[in-house]
This record gives C-alpha cells, sequence and structure tokens, in this order.
C-alpha cells in the first residue's frame, strides 16, 4: 500500500515500479550501475552501535566507501552523527536503508534525501489490536517519512485503550503530508491523534 | 468615557447578577433585571442589592413579568441568559427586540453571534443600536476589542486555551498523574465543572467561542456556524497520553483554532514552557497579525465578576 502523500513522491514510486518491471527482460545498464550514496546516520552512544549500522551495508551487497564518526558532535537528541559513504546500486542501496531503519538505527539522510523537520504526535487507542507494527510500517514506508523515536504506554495491558508518541522525520516541507498520513491510518483504525499545533504556534 | 448608561439585564446567573452588582461601579444604572421567571423594573434605578438577595432566598429576582424587562426603557440591553444552540432562543429574539427598538445590545451569551452572526449583523444594520460581544470569548480577556483595534483583516488567525473546565481536567491529570473520571469528579466538587460537563469536555463550548473569532476575523465575508467546526474534546485522553508528554517536555491541551478559512478544535500537543500550556482555570488567546507578530492575552477566563467586566466593558464601548 502506498499511502497518498505529495505527488511527486507517488510518480517517484510509479517510475521505481516501471523500471524494476521492465528490468526483468530488459536490464537498464544506468540502473544497475553501482554509484556513490551518503547516509547519515544518529546513534546512541553505546558499544556496537556503529558495528550494528554497517553490518546491513555488507549484508545487502554495498561497498563501504569512507566512514565519519562524529565523536564528539553530540546531537540535540544525544545521539553521535554518523557519516558513511557507500556504493551500490539503487535497488541494494534500498535494500541497505530498509536493512538500517529495521534494525532500529536511526537514518537521517540517505542519498539525496534529507530529513530536515520533525513532528511529534500521540495517537491513543487500541494500538496493539489494530497491529502497532502496520502502523509504524506505514508511517516508515512513506519515501517522505521516516520514524525517529517511537515509546509506547499501555498501563493497562495490550487490551486497554494505550497511547504511542511518534517522533516523525520528514523531508523539508513534508510535515503537513506527514499529518494527513497519519490521521488517515489513525482513522481507519480507530485511534485519536493528538497533533501539534499547525505552524509551529506556540 | 461615555456616559452612563441605563441598563436592562436578561439572565440571573452568575454573569447577569454580577453585572447588576458592579453596574453602579461602572457609571451605570440598572433599569431592569429578569430571570427565566420574574423581573424588576424601575425606571429610576432598581435596588440592585435587594433585588440580588431575593434571587438568592426566593429563587426569583421580582414580581413583574419577565418580558416587563425587555420592555423597559433602557438604552443598553445585556443579553445574560444561557447559551443555546441552533436558533440561539430566547436569546436571538431579545437581541431582535432591542435592535427593532434602535436599543444597544451587549452579549454574554454566545448564541446568537456563533450561531446566527448574519442575522445578527443584519438586524444590527437596521438599528441604531450596535451589537458588542466581547464576554463571550475568554470572559475577562479583551480578545474581540483587540481584534477591532487591529481591524480583523490585520489578524490572519486567532488561537487558544478558551474553556476552563477541560483545561482544569487536562492540567489536573497531567500534574496529578490522575485519570479523566477521577478529575472531573473533582472538578465537579470544586464547582469548575458543571453536573452534565459534556458542553465543555467535548469541545462545543471552545468551538462556539473559534466560531465567534472566526466571525469577527471574516469581517462579514463569511458566515460560520458550529457546523463548520472541526471538534474533537477531551473525552480520549488518557492519563498514559499526558504521561508520554511529559515525557518529552510537552503537555496536551484542548486548543481552539480560527481562521477565516475555518475552525478546528481539539487536544494538541504543546511543550510545557510554551504561552498556550496555561493551567487551571486560565484562558489565554494568541492572535498572529500581519504587522505586529504574534499577541499572547491571557487571564480569567470564566466567572461572575469577570464575566461582568468584560460586558460593562463593552456597553462602555457604546456611544
Amino acid at each position: 500500500m502506498t499511502p497518498a502523500l505529495g505527488s511527486d513522491s507517488e510518480t517517484e514510486r510509479a517510475d521505481d515500479a516501471e523500471r524494476s518491471g521492465r528490468s526483468r527482460g530488459d536490464i537498464d545498464d544506468a540502473d544497475r550501475e553501482p554509484q556513490p550514496h551518503t547516509i547519515r546516520l544518529e546513534l546512541a552512544d553505546e558499544p556496537g552501535q556503529l558495528l550494528a549500522a554497517l553490518e546491513p551495508i555488507s549484508e545487502n551487497g554495498g561497498n563501504l566507501l569512507s566512514i565519519f564518526h562524529e565523536r564528539g558532535n553530540v546531537t540535540p537528541r544525544g545521539r553521535i552523527p554518523v557519516e558513511v559513504d557507500v556504493e551500490a546500486t539503487p535497488d541494494r542501496f534500498e535494500a541497505i536503508v530498509a536493512a538500517l531503519r529495521e534494525g532500529g538505527l536511526n537514518v537521517v539522510q540517505a542519498g539525496a534525501e534529507h530529513y530536515a523537520e520533525e513532528v511529534v504526535v500521540l495517537l491513543v487507542g487500541h494500538l496493539v489490536d489494530t497491529d502497532l507494527s502496520d502502523t509504524l510500517r506505514r508511517v516508515e514506508g512513506n519515501p517522505a517519512t521516516s520514524i525517529a523515536d517511537f515509546s509506547l504506554n499501555a498501563p493497562e495491558g495490550r487490551n486497554d485503550t494505550s497511547s504511542a508518541r511518534l517522533r516523525i522525520a520528514t523531508r523539508a516541507g513534508e510535515t503537513t503530508a506527514a499529518l494527513e498520513l497519519v490521521r488517515e491510518i489513525a482513522s481507519e483504525k480507530d485511534l485519536h491523534v493528538v497533533e501539534p499545533l499547525a505552524g509551529g504556534a506556540l | 468615557m461615555s456616559d452612563g448608561k441605563r441598563l436592562a439585564v436578561l439572565g440571573a446567573g452568575a454573569v447577569g447578577s454580577s453585572v447588576v452588582d458592579l453596574a453602579a461601579e461602572y457609571g451605570h444604572e440598572v433599569v431592569a433585571f429578569a430571570d427565566s421567571s420574574a423581573a424588576v423594573v424601575d425606571a429610576d434605578g432598581i435596588d440592585a442589592a435587594a433585588a440580588l438577595e431575593r434571587k438568592q432566598t426566593e429563587g426569583t429576582v421580582g414580581d413583574a413579568d419577565p418580558d416587563a424587562a425587555l420592555a423597559a426603557d433602557y438604552d443598553v440591553l445585556v443579553e445574560a441568559t444561557p447559551t443555546t444552540l441552533g436558533d440561539a432562543e430566547p436569546g436571538f429574539s431579545h437581541l431582535k427586540t432591542a435592535l427593532e427598538r434602535d436599543r444597544h445590545v451587549v452579549l454574554a451569551n454566545k448564541g446568537p453571534v456563533a450561531e446566527r452572526y448574519g442575522d445578527v449583523r443584519a438586524l444590527e444594520r437596521e438599528s441604531a443600536g450596535n451589537v458588542r460581544f466581547e464576554a463571550t470569548v475568554g470572559g475577562a480577556i479583551p480578545i474581540i476589542s483587540t481584534v477591532e483595534d487591529l481591524s480583523p483583516s490585520h489578524v490572519t488567525a486567532a488561537r487558544g486555551v478558551l474553556n476552563g473546565t477541560a483545561n482544569f481536567i487536562l492540567s489536573r491529570m497531567a500534574a496529578e498523574g490522575i485519570d479523566y473520571e477521577h478529575v472531573l469528579a473533582e472538578a465537579q466538587d470544586l464547582g469548575v465543572a458543571e453536573a452534565d460537563p459534556t458542553f465543555d469536555v467535548e469541545g462545543t463550548d471552545a468551538a462556539l467561542k473559534c466560531v465567534i473569532l472566526a466571525n469577527v476575523l471574516s469581517a462579514g465575508e463569511r458566515e460560520f456556524t458550529l457546523s463548520d467546526a472541526e471538534v474533537e474534546g477531551i473525552t480520549n485522553v488518557p492519563g498514559s497520553a499526558l504521561e508520554l508528554a511529559a515525557e518529552d517536555g510537552r503537555t496536551i491541551r484542548l486548543v481552539g483554532e480560527a481562521t477565516r478559512d475555518g475552525i478546528r478544535v481539539g487536544p494538541r500537543l504543546i511543550p510545557q514552557n510554551a504561552a498556550l500550556a496555561v493551567t487551571g482555570t486560565r484562558n489565554i488567546a494568541q492572535l498572529e497579525t500581519t504587522n505586529a507578530g504574534q499577541l499572547n492575552l491571557s487571564g480569567r477566563g470564566a466567572g461572575g465578576p469577570e464575566t461582568a467586566s468584560a460586558v460593562l466593558g463593552d456597553v462602555g464601548r457604546l456611544d
């Protein structure tokens, strides 16, 4: 399911689908050519985090070019920024980014896309019974949004009302669309959304 | 300052009674005062203390028919009967009668300007009287007169925490970590919440105030009613959501937003240190202006004397 967001991202998706369909019979060399990509990550300051970030790259056929690990430079959220340059074909690169996210790593930037803005929302309702993983996957699956942080509070156990906080990183100018996506998922699953104020008003 | 006015006060609840009590302090005279079943009328000025005392002890303000107050010889009709939805009656008919007699009307009742704004303005155009309604939004806080001073075309949005009951409940839930039902019961014991809190906790009251603001902002270009508002109350906000918000330095407030394009009311996530994060029964309105940036107006959004001060402020603005 591709959630309807901006028309640009839909078009990109359509192009991708067309390319991959065509490449089965008639391989488009330009698309199969490995290209350099930059991935920016934010890692928790814990042992093993860097290794966890590099494994998905080699496992998915990426060629590691360089790692820039800014240990002294902590982000406002207390994370360590890491910049990784990797060479891979476009589809392998996509698999790498997906694997990094599945591994719980915070991908700030992948290739040309830059998650420039953040939006925090609360979801309230039967979160677990309405397939929480699916909810998160759909936000994560959108090309313009990525979950930077997630926290669940279910004091009554899984069968009652619970709350979740989602910190969603979005591409520049996409926060409104990100909110629409969350609203759409919530209305489908009968969840309530506690939104931030529009336009950054405080 | 204008000259002292002769007031007819309809409604003997907290606001109407406070207007009667405080009118003399503001240089005005009450010539008629009515509750739903009786009235007291005196062209030389009623005995305010006696009428209020009688309301306390006997439940009515006087012996006359309530309609006598509407028919009395006054300069300004103060409409402080309960807000009703839909046709906004009987408040609307009271306003109509006064305007048709070329009298001014000051509303504390939200109904007429939230549900029949176009009709109210049409009647006003035909009348020598004016209609003012500062007290309908944010009690003592001068929100509408500030918008008028800035001119509605220079205000792009108005938002705020405009319902004290909902805000009291949310701030207690956040501070004490207790659930909605418990805080509601406490608020009812304290008299902050009504026995039937639906109007407040489902967001209707905040929405009506935003409808009024949207009507003021659109300056007659578009008429808004409650049916134009997207409204969600606080009954679905559990303690667990407030806890999660607090972990992140945020809290939840019932925020109403009004622009010339529409009205939204719902629980919103805001930083704990933000201006909008008022606690208890305090209200705040935030105006986005084209030349003056953001203005925050905060204060007591309800209460008899507080709201009466806005009514009497309106009376003072009339010619």
